[in-house]
């Protein structure tokens, strides 16, 4: 029978019941090798429930640092009868099967064409330890010590991740080690060696492992957000939890207690980002973070805002759609709906960030954007990039930058006698002075409403008002092309007809992909968007090009709507290519379809005068 | 309504307050509103209470919603920031303003439609939280701006202009305020200065959340007989339980009075409320027995009306934070960010 050969490249699974400790188990698996040095790239993949359910973690061990999901598993670790059948039969041919043999299985409910480890971990469990708890949790580190053993994983750095979570706690360090120990030692006597192997390499570097989510939150930390307005969702709710962690560490006063920073958990959705709003025209930089029917829910108030001109940040960790949606699936279909979310003609500043890096700095961006453009700014993220730890680069920042707090009259100005006028475009970019409440007894005070109003916020229905605001606006966003993130371009190493635009969690499956493609001689030029306005970098791109595959996560093709619409894009020359089964998109995928279109668009024509 | 443009010269004679303004220093814009509309004597009672209790007009931060109600701080403070946000969802805006400064004094004027219909929830939500506010409800029973529907706090049987009946039950905000946790609940009518001013005077010094539900009656839809929203209707069937005084730090306590006949109810900045009691078995700071006394009078057909309950230890959403003193929209980088020390030592933990 054939057997899977790898060293530092392949994926492990795990099949787990919800709600029985495995998270924790599956995670230190993960990071011991990461502390070989070897990168590694893991998923949870659950479905909505809390306990009593299927839920699966993967791990791809990819000594090149690929960090999309492979597709495929070489080594199944079934935990759990309920999805036994699937799980038996996702594993690649020559694959290995990892499985609690206290029961036997059938022959006919294994396969004969994988290899199968039995380890009696239940009965192993019953005879060790006598507290059904303990019976349960050991059991997961029972599983991770075998493994470690099979896969030659250095039980040194398992013991030294222990030592880091049981600082102090002496007994729950030991009897976490004898757990473990008690795996190897059984999988040492027992268990026939697989030929998946972990070796020590120096691949990882100064790299951090971090969830998109935590990274938002800690983004708004560093950017200074001091108010933040949220109503639990799947898969958004651990953007305000992270910011409450990090902010009681860092933004409590040691002496007194008090804190620079608040948190209210809303209502709803709509009370979440009335109070941002309300912070935003206060002064105050603040956040939300949410999903696509929190953003339904909230478009009459982002309408407002973006005519009102409050500053507002909007993190979208974006799921399945439409509706209710698939709340644990990954997917990024809310572009359309946000770029232009609520009623009259409204546009809004979206970021795209790829992963846990981007998420923070374009978080802290999104503050300052936010103030300058005087605007609501959605950072644009997913469950695949908020929910999952990632391997990035480490957070960076710069103790000599300074918030950009946008253009605010002060006090000062106005006794010089400023004029103000709060919808008055003095500079030619669209973008207006603002004063907060409070600022002076007589002068610089004015009423916030939609867009019934002159420049100067007095109540006007006048139609050269209106046509004068709309104007501005436009103006304004045009202003925000300069401002927001430049698109990052992957040249390919010889001059290429075709060309590929992509964004957000899609980067590291594509970056994957180009390698592979580039290996099998075709060579794209690649541009990974990362804001809406589009630059006219991006316009010029498709246009140099004769094909552009736009790769989505989503049913609808949306930013190649977009690009369409605001970057007057030739619809003839994109070519969206759409993975929207609420996975996350694999490198197998696009370098498929990249292929199979290529040659598809290589085939010469019949007679040779016909142009291709 | 008046297309004639207020004069802006003030006469000298006109009376200082104790920060150097004059009344005409509180107004506003000219009101749009229909001649005779209980709204406009609001505004003017708002003007009057501000002006007494000498408050500079930019320290107050006015929020609105959508309707006839909402409209109106256009027409009081004119040099105070205000915010006409959308239907029903004021008083979300007003909690995130207040988050951002603790330090201006918060009007939140909404109407029945715009608080008890599309706004209930918000309604019900921020009076939870101790948002430090004054939360008017200009209530009329009717949806003015669009002409004329019933609105949820229309009384079961009451009829329109038009001679429908109303078959739902009404929703009585003060009773819900009192349940949600507002810890100043009052009401009023907008034909009762007398009354209402003392009454804004209180709620705007209230350090918590302080709800007036103002009856204030629409003089074009919803004034004619068998409404119960009506001048008439409220003057017949008005049963006030006090009058009040409202006292400040720095006034003495001149009048005198009787014993048992006034209580004092001394608030956490030391300011002083003084009751006179209408009613001599009514406690204002019994919120149990304040929601039996509406409802009971409210069973006979009486609308109750002064100062229906105070909670003198009333506690604000900052202090149940525990924010910081100084106001979240004037701190900087040096007080929100880490830097990149710090950074370094994140960084170095998720390795």
């Amino acid at each position: 029978m054939q057997k899977i050969e790898a060293v530092n490249d392949f994926v492990v699974k795990f099949a787990n019941i919800n709600g029985s400790g495995s998270a924790s188990a599956n995670e230190l698996f993960a990071r011991a090798i990461l502390r070989m040095g070897v990168p590694v790239s893991p998923r949870n993949i659950f479905p909505s429930n809390i306990q009593g359910l299927p839920t699966w973690f993967e791990v791809r061990v990819t000594e090149h640092g690929y960090l999309g999901r492979r597709g495929g598993v070489d080594l199944m670790v079934a935990m759990n009868p309920q999805s036994w059948e699937q799980d038996v039969r996702e594993i690649d041919p020559g694959g290995y099967l990892f499985y609690d043999s206290s029961k036997p299985v059938p022959r006919a409910r294994l396969r004969n064409d994988i290899h199968v480890l039995g380890m009696p971990l239940t009965e192993i469990c019953n005879d060790t330890y006598s507290d059904s708890r303990e019976r349960q949790l050991f059991k997961n580190i029972i599983y991770v010590g075998a493994l470690t053993t099979l896969l030659d994983i250095d039980p040194q750095e398992i013991e030294k991740l222990f030592g880091e979570q049981y600082k102090g706690k002496e007994k729950l360090f030991d009897s976490n080690l004898q757990a473990l120990n008690l795996g190897r030692e059984y999988a040492r006597q027992h268990l026939k060696p697989i030929a998946l192997k972990v070796e020590r390499r120096d691949r990882v570097g100064d790299m951090i492992f971090t969830d998109g989510n935590s990274a938002a939150a800690l983004g708004c930390i560093y950017g200074g957000a001091t108010v933040c307005a949220w109503y639990p969702i799947t898969p958004s709710s651990s953007v305000p939890e992270a910011f409450e962690r990090y902010a009681q560490k860092l933004r409590t006063d040691a002496a007194s207690g008090e804190k620079r920073y608040s948190i209210v958990q809303a209502e709803d959705e709509l009370a979440s980002i009335g109070m941002v709003i309300g912070a935003g025209w206060n002064g105050a930089r603040a956040f939300t973070a949410t999903s696509g029917p929190g953003i339904s829910l909230m478009a009459e108030f982002i309408g407002l805002a973006y005519f009102a001109e409050i500053p507002a940040v909007l993190i979208n960790v974006q799921r399945g759609g439409p509706s209710t949606g698939m709340p644990t699936r990954t997917q990024q279909a809310d572009v359309l709906a946000c770029a232009y979310a609520s009623h009259g003609d409204t546009r809004h500043v979206l970021l795209f960030p790829e992963d846990p890096h981007e998420c923070f700095e374009m978080s802290a961006q999104a503050l300052d954007l936010a103030e300058r453009l005087q605007t609501p700014v959605f950072v644009m993220t997913d469950l695949d990039i908020g929910m999952n730890q990632r391997l990035c680069r480490p957070f960076a920042w710069d103790d000599n930058r300074e918030y950009d707090r946008g253009k605010v009259m002060t006090r000062e100005a106005l006794d010089a006698g400023t004029d103000f006028g709060r919808y008055l475009d003095v500079d030619g970019d669209g973008i207006p002075y603002r004063t907060y409440p409070g600022t002076h007894p007589t002068k610089g005070g004015y009423f916030t409403r939609g867009t019934t109003k002159n420049a100067y916020a007095v109540y006007s229905e006048a139609g050269a008002d209106y046509i004068y605001n709309m104007q501005r606006l436009r103006q304004k966003f045009e202003t925000a092309k300069s401002l927001v993130p430049l698109p990052v371009l992957t040249a390919a190493r010889y001059p290429a007809r075709f060309a590929a635009i992509f964004y957000g969690s899609t980067g590291p499956a594509m970056q994957e992909a180009l390698a592979a493609l580039a290996e099998q001689g075709i060579y794209l030029n690649a541009l990974r968007i990362r804001a809406f306005p589009f630059q006219n970098e991006i316009a010029d791109f498709i246009a140099a090009h004769s094909k552009v595959f736009v790769f989505e996560q989503n049913f609808d093709g949306q930013l190649t709507t977009l690009l369409i619409n605001e970057a007057h894009a030739n619809p003839a020359s994109l070519v969206p290519v759409l993975h929207y089964d609420g996975t996350p998109i694999t490198a197998r995928f696009i370098t498929q379809e990249i292929a199979e279109r290529v040659a598809r668009l290589n085939v010469r024509p019949l007679r040779e005068n016909m142009v291709a | 309504m008046t297309y004639i443009a207020k004069p802006k010269l003030h006469h000298p004679s006109l009376a200082k307050n104790r920060v150097g303004f004059t009344r005409r220093d509180y107004e506003g814009k000219i009101s749009t509103l229909c001649a005779g509309c209980g709204h406009d004597s609001i505004s003017a009672a708002i003007i009057q209470a501000c002006w007494e209790l000498d408050i500079e007009p930019h320290r107050v931060a006015k929020l609105s919603g959508i309707g006839c109600s909402s409209k109106t701080p256009d027409y009081f403070l004119g040099n105070s920031h205000g915010f006409n946000t959308v239907h029903g969802r004021m008083p979300s805006v007003l909690t995130g303003a207040y988050l951002a400064n603790r330090e201006l004094i918060y009007l939140g004027v909404s109407g029945d439609g715009d608080s008890a219909s599309i706004g209930l929830g918000q309604f019900a939500h921020v009076m939870r939280r101790g948002v430090n506010m004054t939360y008017l409800v200009e209530n009329n029973g009717v949806y003015g701006l669009t002409k004329g529907q019933f609105s949820a706090t229309a009384d079961k049987g009451s009829r329109s202009k038009k001679g429908q009946s109303n078959n739902d039950a009404p929703i009585d905000l003060v009773t819900l305020a009192l349940v949600m946790g507002a810890t100043f609940v009052a009401r009023g009518f907008s034909g009762d200065k007398a009354q209402l001013v003392p009454l804004l005077r209180s709620a705007l010094a209230h350090q918590g959340a302080a709800v007036i539900d103002i009856l204030s009656p629409c003089i074009t839809f919803n004034n004619h007989s068998g409404s119960t929203k009506s001048y008439d209707y409220v003057r017949e069937h008005n049963e006030a339980v006090n009058r009040l005084d409202f006292i400040t730090l720095r006034e003495e306590i001149t009048a005198d009075y009787a014993a048992g006949e006034v209580i004092d109810v001394r608030q956490h900045d030391g300011s002083i409320v003084r009751l006179r009691k209408l009613h001599a078995d009514y406690d204002p700071t019994d919120r149990i027995r304040a929601m039996s006394y509406i409802q009971e009078h409210a069973a006979r057909g009486e609308v109750v009306t002064g100062l229906l309950y105070v909670d003198p230890e009333a506690a604000d959403l900052h202090r149940q934070l525990g924010t910081v003193e100084q106001p979240l929209n004037t701190l900087g980088a040096a007080e929100l960010c880490p830097g990149s020390k710090a950074l370094e030592k994140i960084n170095a933990a998720l390795r």
